[in-house]
């Protein structure tokens, strides 16, 4: 699946966009997102604080007990500020 | 009779004209009695602010505004609906976000235009950075809470 970061996600992570492909055990945002912390300081930092992270399965708000296992596209961001 | 009202939404980096968007909503038309426009204008902060980029995940943008625009269209007898939110690079002054309701009478365009802006401002995904006028280092907009407390009302 593709994963997508934004704003200072994206920056603390370093990329836009990557492919990656977690483990079957992960079936969750939730789970995804300690997946992710465990790749690197930049993940890890990114995802220091859950309580600001935001995540989008296929483009649509989903909740950190979400299922992710049909998941195309998944994106992290911090809360949104537009408007 | 009742024909569905179709949203129009628009995600771009170009500034857009409230007036000609307003002529293009109501051409034609003469059964809207009222029309709400309102238009989002970033601010200089005292002259602390350059500018902002405005930075958005395209598809889902337009994806998102349009889910809340038809949340708006079942709440309210709209006649016409119209956003559009730019992305990119903004100075103090410019035109930021464009929301235009139009209905039989006035009570249902102001509420769903201040529905759509609640909505837009928590839901939208777009991050504001700012670029600081004396030079410090560029810094994300932080969420307010109050406006989770906005669009809460509307539960």
């Amino acid at each position: 699946m593709k994963a997508l970061y934004f704003a200072w996600v994206r920056e603390r992570i370093g990329l836009a966009e990557e492919d990656i492909a977690p483990p079957g055990e992960v079936v969750t945002v939730r789970q995804l997102i300690d997946w992710l912390s465990a790749r690197g300081e930049g993940y890890a930092a990114a995802f220091a604080n859950p309580a600001t992270i935001r995540a989008a399965v296929d483009k649509i708000h989903a909740a950190p007990d979400a299922p992710i296992v049909a998941a195309r596209e998944i994106a992290f961001f911090p809360p949104m500020t537009g408007g | 009779m009742t024909q569905r009202t179709a949203p129009s939404v628009r995600v771009q980096a170009e500034n857009f004209d409230p007036g000609r968007e307003q002529a293009l909503l109501t051409h034609g038309r003469r059964n809207i009695g009222a029309l709400v426009s309102f238009v989002g204008l970033c601010r200089d902060e005292d002259g602390s602010l350059e500018s902002l980029e405005l930075e958005h995940y395209p598809g889902m943008a337009e994806a998102e505004i349009a889910r809340v625009a038809d949340q708006a269209l079942e709440r309210w007898p709209l006649q016409g609906l119209t956003v559009i939110h730019r992305f990119g690079r903004i100075r103090p002054g410019e035109q930021i976000v464009l929301v235009l309701t139009a209905a039989r009478r006035r009570a249902d365009a102001f509420a769903a235009a201040e529905f759509l802006m609640d909505y837009l401002k928590t839901r939208a995904p777009f991050w504001k950075k700012e670029r600081r006028a004396d030079g410090a280092p560029d810094d994300w907009v932080e969420a307010r809470f109050e406006d989770d407390d906005a669009m809460a009302r509307w539960r």
